[in-house]
């Protein structure tokens, strides 16, 4: 019985008698979540143009972010920088198309994986080669980004504490995923989006130029990544680490389906929620530590009653 | 015409071309794909404002045709005139720049598109702000969608697929989605649209609904159209001229009336041994 007990019951009776550290806890599961649902978004953006799990995704991340920093480094004001970033990250995007995607057209999906794996590869060492090894520091002042916080008194007396970072990462979160919702469904470019995932053929017979959309989309991707890069950045550092972080995109993923933007935010904010509620009331129980394995969980046991995902598309072959 | 086409235009660019005029000129065009030859040395033209029939039995190379005029296939030989300019690679996107649109044999619509959003990607060559204001989303981007948004009202009107406006076209039934192709076609405003079977799978009425359609096209913008059709009793109703293929080689060329009387082309359809 003190089993069942510790497993359902106490865990729920410690969060009813501190309702403060409850919401603090949810509250940094939040903006764990809104960072994974951020590079989920640089993946779902890949996935529905051209049908490519892009395994460099977490590596464009921290290469947005070294770019950013290292061209403060060399002495370039804060915005400057920033602008020359998304240059940056515009130069890949061309680069990417040119010589990895236009070069492989027509190729089976697990080519373009492994041509994304070795992407990641020669993106660590190029970042290494200009940039070193170092982890960084994200320029968070210099780019008036807020750094406060501010603290909640809660009827029992008890603080919940809210960084004014995370505020603005969650923000920025939110204007980012509701620009690419209206970018994806009223205009030109987006319509040629979808239409490039739907149909190859039939896209190009409307004069639809798939390198152009390949190029924009590696860009929006890009630009992602930027945003991802420096909000995580200002949380810890800037280091080549944020990569395999990056994988954390996976359940999320299968969570919220490949092809969803909303799928991405929802599935981001339920495992960052549901990481950490799962290990500040029950990781105890097995010693600590199911923060790094929970979200895999979690996704294995959705893949057995929704293979779709949240939101994905629902595959229905036509015999 | 008592439709509401009346009212709209969607005439193609003025080239200076004549009724009549070539438009589109093959010449010795071939094409294989490693040793297997789909086309042999097909010369053939089509004018301004008529509408040609390319027909043929099954592997012809009446599909393969298509795809060399608008650029998915690059012949090995020959050339290809369009408006005088002559080419022989072209890329499927600058064909559609040019004034060619097409639809196709498996009908290809984006599946998860409605069937508003499916014609509206036909005026992507009509819109030309670019990747920034598009972004943004205000000003001259949004009175450009709005403009082409009209037209595209228009094209739905003269289909008379209104009540499908918002459905996405993978739950529509087939005749009804090669209604919305022709509809994303005809949003290209071309000078040469192309037709892959356009009545194939349909039933009588679908079939007559659709010869409606072409015919009102072709008489209402003077839109030059070329079809590939298997139903006889149609391309001899509607088509102007008819050129015959099989195995990859022209037989036959004229009108549907000379066509019926061409021995090879009997013997092709009734299948006397080479």
């Amino acid at each position: 019985m003190d089993v069942l007990y510790t497993i359902f019951i106490d865990p729920f009776v410690q969060m009813a008698e501190a309702p403060d550290f409850l919401l603090q806890v949810v509250w940094e599961g939040f903006v764990a979540g809104i960072l994974y649902a951020l590079i989920a978004l640089g993946f779902v953006l890949i996935y529905k143009a051209s049908g490519v799990f892009n395994f460099a995704q977490g590596i464009m991340v921290v290469f947005a972010g070294l770019s950013l920093v290292g061209l403060h480094e060399m002495g370039v004001p804060a915005l400057l920088a920033l602008i020359m970033a998304i240059g940056v990250m515009a130069i890949l995007a061309i680069c990417i198309e040119k010589f990895v995607m236009r070069p492989l057209v027509g190729q089976p999906d697990i080519i373009l994986l492994m041509a994304t794996i070795g992407m990641t590869y020669f993106l660590i060492g190029l970042g290494e080669f200009i940039f070193g090894g170092e982890p960084k520091q994200m320029i968070t002042e210099e780019l008036g980004l807020p750094t406060g916080s501010t603290a909640f008194e809660m009827d029992n007396g008890g603080l919940v504490i809210l960084q004014h970072i995370d505020i603005a990462a969650a923000v920025i979160a939110l204007i980012m995923v509701g620009g690419l919702a209206v970018f994806f469904n009223r205009t030109r470019i987006g319509r040629a989006l979808r239409a490039v995932a739907d149909d190859h053929t039939a896209a190009l017979s409307v004069g639809i130029s798939l390198n152009q959309i390949w190029a924009i989309v590696w860009f929006a991707a890009g630009i992602v990544a930027l945003a991802t890069g420096i909000m995580w950045g200002a949380r810890s550092d800037v280091s080549f680490a944020l990569e395999i972080v990056a994988l954390k995109a996976l359940p999320v993923l299968i969570l919220g389906g490949f092809t969803s933007i909303p799928g991405a935010v929802i599935g981001g904010l339920i495992i960052g929620i549901g990481e950490k509620i799962g290990e500040i009331y029950w990781g105890g129980l097995v010693g600590g530590g199911i923060e790094s394995w929970l979200a895999y969980m979690i996704a294995l046991i959705f893949l057995l009653f929704r293979p779709q995902g949240l939101f994905g598309e629902k595959i229905i072959e036509r015999i | 015409m008592n439709s509401p086409a009346a009212h709209f235009s969607l005439h193609g660019r003025d080239d200076g071309l004549n009724p009549g005029d070539v438009l589109l000129d093959v010449r010795n065009v071939s094409l294989a794909f490693g040793g297997v030859k789909a086309i042999t040395d097909i010369s053939f033209d089509i004018r301004k404002g008529e509408i040609r029939a390319i027909i043929g039995p099954n592997g012809a190379g009446k599909t393969s045709m298509l795809n060399v005029i608008n650029g998915f296939y690059h012949p090995q030989q020959g050339t290809i005139s369009f408006r005088g300019e002559a080419r022989r690679r072209m890329q499927p996107h600058a064909a559609a720049a040019s004034g060619i649109a097409r639809t196709f044999q498996n009908v290809a619509l984006f599946k998860g598109m409605s069937t508003l959003d499916n014609i509206m990607s036909g005026r992507t060559l009509k819109m030309h702000r670019n990747f920034f204001w598009q972004l943004l989303h205000v000003g001259p981007a949004r009175d450009e969608e709005i403009a082409n948004r009209r037209k595209v009202e228009e094209i739905i009107d003269f289909l008379e697929i209104q009540h499908i406006r918002k459905t996405p076209v993978g739950k529509l039934p087939y005749g009804l989605q090669k209604r919305v192709e022709l509809g994303r076609a005809l949003a290209m405003e071309p000078d040469l649209l192309l037709l892959d079977e356009p009545m194939a799978g349909m039933n009588l009425e679908e079939k007559e609904d659709m010869s409606r359609f072409i015919l009102d096209v072709n008489d209402q913008f003077g839109t030059t159209i070329a079809l590939i059709e298997h139903d006889m009793g149609v391309v001899m109703d509607i088509s102007d001229r008819v050129v015959v293929l099989d195995y990859g080689r022209k037989i036959g060329d004229g009108t549907p009336d000379e066509v019926k009387n061409n021995r090879d082309v009997i013997d092709a359809y009734l299948g006397v041994p080479h």
